[in-house]
């Protein structure tokens, strides 16, 4: 049985702008594609960019990483930090042969909902255009850090 | 496994039911999540009733849930509440999860099914993340009493007043010369038409003279440090030339002072005023200040004229600028608005046709104590017109403007209406696109005008010109305009014309955002925590806005607003101590290798090295949790508590639906 490919992305937002972003796209009911399933965190500086290879790792076929504008980070200056990251991170996947078009680094304020919205859709269209990740999971995840132990045990 | 879970899935009423299979989501947690731990899984018409907070709370006590996971809406809305009901039963508030499946999924999607299936997935993360919750007590940090006012609006005054009043110190900081604001420069107010400066002018003085509030003008705050409840705050504070403990404020000065220059603030660019000056007489405080630019004695090395006649010896020329330190406590910004550059629409005529005015412009001929006594007279100081314009939503609700409308200048623009034909007898005429008149009193002030004989021409004006094209036009101002209730072009020729500009944020309110570290909207005002239920808020812990810096609004909201925010902070004072969350990073020194790749991260410069024992450690008070110092540790050594790597990777695990077996969606 074939289905259409359905892509997943993980979102990694911040509490102060792209979360709440996320929470005005809902209050004013924007529409967008539903493959995306966000994580927040304090803020875009936490963003560790083993967890994008983690992510891609683990069957998300695109990531999305989101942060307050440069300027209005809540934290001063973390999100240069982020993009910084975020700009190795790109490189260090093509030289994986990961496109580097499934990650994706948008800056949404909390004012930006449809903005936001229109983000994710664009992105779940670029990574549906890319079709599945399929990344041989075996061997790069057990180049990454070790799982939380927790999820190894199986029911 | 543990932990033993209970799922809660809200409906919502309809908000998430309508768009989510909530029961099949519940069935499929106690199905698919039980070998993760999930023991019982209900859905509930509305889990943050208190009905719906009791089952969470019942179920706690009677299966010894040990963790507790709501599907419902967002976190910012509801995670208090769900927390709470957790401590009541006896969970620590920490241990409980709150997922967004109405504003991340039902509100968002429209596929049923598509809808469904992430709001399993969003559940599922939410389970395997609050696994690895560690029960917390939130941070309490001490709430110094003192609070500090920015602006000295009407906003500001009323905002410091209150606070003042209710026995706590406040600091209020003005950059201007003198508090008062834009509504200092009015002459009457809508829809009342009370005097401006008769309503004002007594809170201007009580600020001055209350023993509970130090005013700081011709002042800005430069630097914010800290955090809620203990800001450090650094003020500069630019020499006035004047000596303020000897200054009686006789005004000696400046009446001797042989120097006149235009004043481009208070009168707008109509009126002049002396090189030592105060803006305007009822100015608190009332000690002058010393342009410094324009000063003589600056420029030539002579003159002094003010210091050999200043009775008290008040005048210092050799004053610095000063650098003041502040502890408070709270904040509350008041910096109000600027009006719209009205030179922008250049068809409008602004400084090119002399008898264009702006609004403002408009408000210092009407005052009494204004450059023309009160007459509303042309350019040339005399000639009073018989025939005026006013054309509405300059610069507001125009795309290539502000879209927004300015909510204040169909009122200003009636009031403006009505003082022209109280002083002139002139014909007056409205350009308006729609009427608003939505406040208390105000369609009333509309009907009054329309019985006054104004002219009320519903369009948008394409032009004003001095082109005389008709009979009647030779010498006179011609508003092109189409008349959209006659369906016809039409031109009116006019002796003046005023342009009653919107309101945008200050220039430098973006600057002014950064330094108090809160957000700006994408036009540019400051954004409230919730635009309904939390107004005067920011997302910013102590931090506080009021007035127009909001967004456009006119004197009573302003007014409501400052008092608002002032109830706030007071209730805070009250407390004496503020429960923060307890999002905190911490270094595991026998895991630190002592690299000093975080130190430098540290935004607030919370993390020191101890070179003694080689390893770096997070000052717990210092830190805000960001994580960046987190995520760049090589070694691993540092972990954030409520964001760990444990507690992220997990959530994906979830999200990703890898905690099934078999994975079937
Ligand atoms: C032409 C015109 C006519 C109007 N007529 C009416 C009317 O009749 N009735 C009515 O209800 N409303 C009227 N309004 C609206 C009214 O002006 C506002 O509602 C009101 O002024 C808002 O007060 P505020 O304190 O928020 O801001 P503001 O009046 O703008 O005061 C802000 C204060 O903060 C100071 N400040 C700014 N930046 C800083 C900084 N960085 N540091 C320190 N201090 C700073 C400023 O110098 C100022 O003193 C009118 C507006 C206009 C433009
Ligand atoms: S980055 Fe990690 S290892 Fe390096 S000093 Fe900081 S805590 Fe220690
Ligand atoms: S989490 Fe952020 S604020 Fe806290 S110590 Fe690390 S870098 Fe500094
Ligand atoms: S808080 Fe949003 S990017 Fe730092």
């Amino acid at each position: 049985m074939t289905e259409a490919f359905e892509p997943v992305i993980i979102g990694f937002t911040c509490n102060w702008c792209s979360y709440r972003a996320a929470d005005l796209a809902g209050t004013a009911r924007v529409k967008y594609a539903p493959n995306v399933r966000l994580i927040r965190l304090m803020c875009s500086g936490r963003l560790d960019p083993t967890f994008v290879l983690k992510a891609l790792a683990s069957g998300a076929d695109g990531v999305m990483i989101t942060g307050c504008h440069p300027g209005e980070c809540h934290y001063l200056e973390q999100n240069y930090k982020a993009m910084r990251r975020y700009h190795l991170l790109k490189r260090m996947l093509a030289q994986m042969g990961v496109e580097p078009g499934r990650v994706k680094l948008v800056w949404a304020s909390a004012a930006e909902g449809v903005r936001l919205a229109g983000e994710i859709t664009k992105l779940v269209e670029e990574v549906r255009a890319l079709g599945p990740l399929n990344w041989p999971t075996a061997g790069v995840a057990a180049a990454l850090p070790a799982k939380p132990a927790a999820l190894e045990v199986p029911a | 496994m543990t932990e033993k879970i209970g799922v809660y899935v809200c409906h919502c009423g309809t908000n998430i039911a309508g768009m989510v299979d909530v029961e099949g989501v519940a069935k499929w947690a106690a199905e698919r999540l039980a070998h993760r731990g999930v023991v019982i899984a209900r859905d509930y018409k509305f889990m943050c009733s208190s009905l719906g907070q009791e089952l969470i709370e019942k179920d706690i006590q009677e299966l010894g849930l040990t963790r507790v996971v709501v599907a419902a809406c967002s976190p910012h809305l509801h995670e208090q509440t769900f927390r709470t009901a957790c401590a009541r039963a006896g969970l620590n508030p920490y241990l409980c999860e709150l997922v967004s499946i109405r504003e991340q999924v039902s509100w968002v999607h429209t596929d049923k099914a598509a809808a469904t299936a992430k709001a399993k997935a969003v559940l599922s993360g939410g389970v395997e993340r609050v696994t690895h919750h560690a029960p917390l007590e939130p941070l309490r940090v001490p709430i110094h009493p003192a609070t500090l006012v920015v602006g000295g609006g009407i906003a500001g005054i009323q905002a410091a007043l209150e606070i003042a009043d209710s026995g706590t110190r406040v600091y209020l900081v003005e950059r201007e010369p003198s508090i008062g604001g834009h509504m200092a420069q009015f002459d009457k107010t809508f829809p009342t038409l009370d005097c401006s400066a008769c309503i004002l002018t007594p809170k201007m003085v009580s600020v001055g003279n209350h023993p509970n509030i130090t005013l700081m003008t011709y002042a800005e705050v430069t630097k914010v440090d800290g955090f809620v409840g203990n800001f450090e705050v650094t003020v500069t504070q630019k020499p006035r030339y004047v000596k303020v403990d000897l200054c009686t404020g006789c005004g000696v000065c400046e009446e001797k002072c042989p120097k006149k220059v235009v004043d481009d603030i208070f009168e707008v660019g109509l009126g002049k005023r002396k090189v030592i000056y105060r803006p305007f007489a009822q100015a608190v405080p009332k000690y002058p200040v010393l342009d410094r630019e324009n000063c003589t004695y600056f420029i030539k090395g002579t003159c002094k004229a003010c210091e050999k006649f200043c009775p008290t010896d008040a005048i210092d020329f050799e004053q610095k600028e000063e650098i003041i330190t502040l502890k408070v406590g709270n904040i509350i910004l008041a910096t109000g608005f600027d009006l719209f550059n009205a030179h922008r629409i250049p068809q409008y005529g602004l400084g090119r046709l002399p008898n264009v005015f702006t609004s403002l412009e408009f408000e210092r001929l009407c005052n009494a104590a204004g450059p023309t006594n009160g007459n509303v007279v042309m350019r040339d100081g005399t000639t009073v017109p018989k025939s005026v314009g006013i054309i509405h939503c300059v610069g507001s609700r125009d795309e290539n403007y502000h879209a927004y409308c300015s909510s204040i200048c169909c009122m200003q623009s009636l009031k403006f209406a009505h003082l022209v034909r109280e002083r002139t007898g002139a014909e007056v005429y409205n350009f308006y696109i729609d009427m608003r008149a939505p406040g208390k009193g105000y369609e009333e002030f509309y009907h009054r005008l329309l019985e006054e004989g104004v002219h009320f021409v519903r369009g948008k004006v394409a032009e004003v010109s001095a082109f005389a094209r008709l009979p009647g036009e030779e010498g006179h101002l011609i508003v092109q305009v189409e008349d959209t209730l006659i369906g016809k072009q039409r031109r009116i020729p006019l002796d003046m014309v005023v342009l009653s500009a919107g309101l945008e944020p200050r220039h430098d309110a973006k600057q002014v955002a950064k330094v108090f570290g809160i957000s700006c909207s994408a036009d540019g005002w400051y954004i409230e925590k919730h635009p309904k239920l939390d107004p005067v808020a920011t997302m910013t812990e102590g931090i506080y806005i009021a007035g127009a810096v909001q967004g456009p609004k006119d004197i009573p909201a302003s007014v409501a607003q400052g008092a608002a925010a002032a109830a706030r902070v007071m209730g805070r004072i009250q407390q004496k101590e503020i429960a923060l969350e307890p999002v905190r990073a911490s270094i595991d020194e026998t895991r630190c290798s002592g690299c000093r790749i975080c130190n430098a991260l540290c935004p607030f410069n919370a993390i020191l090295y101890h070179a003694d024992t080689a390893v770096s450690e997070v000052n717990p008070a210092l830190c805000q949790g960001c994580g960046t110092c987190v995520a760049a540790c090589p070694a691993g050594a540092i972990s954030g508590t409520g964001f760990s790597d444990e507690q992220v990777l997990s959530q994906m695990e979830g999200l990703l639906l890898r905690n099934l077996q078999p994975v079937e969606v």
